[in-house]
């Protein structure tokens, strides 16, 4: 219970700290937004090629401003010199590590929220889909914040970290978000479960694996 | 109590700490003074769970650094030139959060208290970054002091202070001293750091080069040794 706590305690205060300065997450929106509709006019797009075209330019919104926001996660305690005084707590590192990674899934999420319905509208998309798409967007973003907030810890280390998160983050999720573009496609083409099972349960598999690989080795990344 | 045997830290190949031993009673005020490089903020690192020692050895309140480094957290209060404070959060806020990762009881009480005690009562909804430097930095000795800790670590907690706050934060030390905590502080200060402390030591050339009652030297004399070891 106490280890829950001390998860929920790093959750609580980056919400308060991000509700304060809304920084985080108004950058992540109005990027994912500007993604959105460059996309949507630089392809001019026909009713014939919006489907095959609105989940990838979905998933990149989301990957470029799920970036920005998980650049910031640890940059920011670090920059701000309240790095020190996370890791001395006494509390195990795996719950910062918990209590980081669900905050940013959360971060990514309202975004997801707040702008689905205009990808939806932009992209002349039924509305019937939005809750299989937030579905499928909470799975990939829990595989994409699981794996980057490790990054994220790690990058704050080294001095080109804003360049480095990327060049690690982006190779390593390739599983994650070629799964979740597919899944997101299926949804758009009405495919029956059965078609799609594979790539759910690869997504599944991924959020687990990277959730546990970063669980296991955060203590070692927050070693000087 | 603190107890430090041949504690060696490199960081590559350049060894800042070379075989420290160092021993802090339960209960005393111990003050570490060093020119800048001499390692004291590795020193307190270390102590602190931020930094693996390469070698040696290290014990807080029992409790041995490389297997029992949460219970040493638990332990320690730690107040560096850094505030390790949240900037764009209230000093209440700040306090909260701290509290919860320490599990303290009475929360409201306990804010309060130390709030009080440092003189902050009354600015509790304010941001942290609307403090003056001297406001942060007893604010940090608010967050270091809130889990009621048995040992301070005191990492040159006057720089960048003017004289009045540098003062304030004295006066505050006093204070800290009188509550029978086990104190280890850092300075450039040697005036300060000889009027706080109950022993003075040394750090230089990555070891302890000197320690001693502070009963047994003036600040004439405490001077001239310091320039001594730093220089030889």
């Amino acid at each position: 219970m106490r280890y829950l706590h001390k998860i929920f305690a790093v959750i609580a205060k980056d919400v308060v700290a991000e509700l304060r300065t809304r920084e985080m997450l108004s950058s992540m929106f109005v990027f994912s937004l500007l993604v959105i509709l460059i996309f949507n006019f630089a392809f001019d797009l026909r009713a014939e090629n919006q489907r095959t075209l609105a989940p990838g330019v979905l998933w990149v919104a989301i990957a470029f401003a799920g970036m920005l926001g998980l650049s910031r996660s640890f940059i920011m305690e670090k920059d701000r010199g309240s790095m020190e005084g996370l890791l001395l707590t006494p509390v195990d590192r795996s719950a910062i590590y918990l209590g980081k990674m669900l905050g940013n899934v959360l971060f990514i999420t309202v975004v997801e929220i707040i702008i689905l319905p205009i990808f939806v509208v932009l992209f002349n998309l039924s509305a019937a889909d939005i809750p299989w798409l937030l579905g499928v967007m909470l799975l990939g973003t829990i595989g994409f914040a699981g794996v980057g907030t490790l990054f994220s810890a790690m990058a704050i280390h080294t001095r080109a970290r804003e360049v480095l998160l990327p060049v690690l983050l982006f190779p390593v999720v390739i599983p994650v978000m070629l799964a979740a573009v597919k899944l997101t496609a299926a949804i758009l083409d009405r495919l029956a479960f059965d078609e799609v099972q594979n790539w759910f349960s690869l997504l599944v598999a991924f959020d687990l694996i990277f959730m546990a690989l970063a669980f296991i080795l955060f203590d070692y990344v927050m070693e000087e | 109590m603190i107890e430090i045997r041949k504690l060696v830290k490199a960081f590559g190949n350049r060894a800042v700490l070379k075989g420290v031993d160092l021993t802090v009673a339960e209960g005393e005020f111990l003050t570490l003074v060093g020119p800048n490089g001499a390692g004291k903020t590795t020193l307190m690192s270390v102590i602190s769970t931020l930094s693996k020692p390469t070698a040696g050895q290290v014990r807080v309140s029992g409790y041995n650094l490389a297997d029992g480094a949460v219970e040493v957290r638990r332990q320690i209060g730690l107040v560096s030139h850094k505030t390790l404070l949240y900037d764009d959060l209230s000093a209440e806020q700040n306090l909260h959060f701290y509290a919860r990762m320490y599990d303290v009881p009475n929360v409201n009480t306990r804010i309060e208290t130390v709030l009080r005690r440092v003189g902050l009562w009354g600015r509790q909804r304010d941001p942290v970054r609307t403090y003056s430097r001297g406001m942060q930095q007893r604010l940090a000795i608010a967050r270091a002091m809130l889990h009621d800790p048995p040992i301070l670590l005191l990492d040159e907690p006057d720089t960048g202070l003017d004289q009045h706050a540098a003062a304030m934060l004295s006066n505050l030390l006093h204070e800290v001293g009188a509550t029978h905590r086990t104190v280890l502080m850092t300075t450039h200060n040697l005036e300060r750091g000889l009027e706080l402390g109950d022993r003075v030591a040394i750090l230089a050339g990555g070891r302890i080069a000197y320690q001693a009652d502070k009963s047994e030297l003036d600040a004439r004399q405490f001077r001239e040794v310091y320039y001594q070891s730093v220089e030889g």
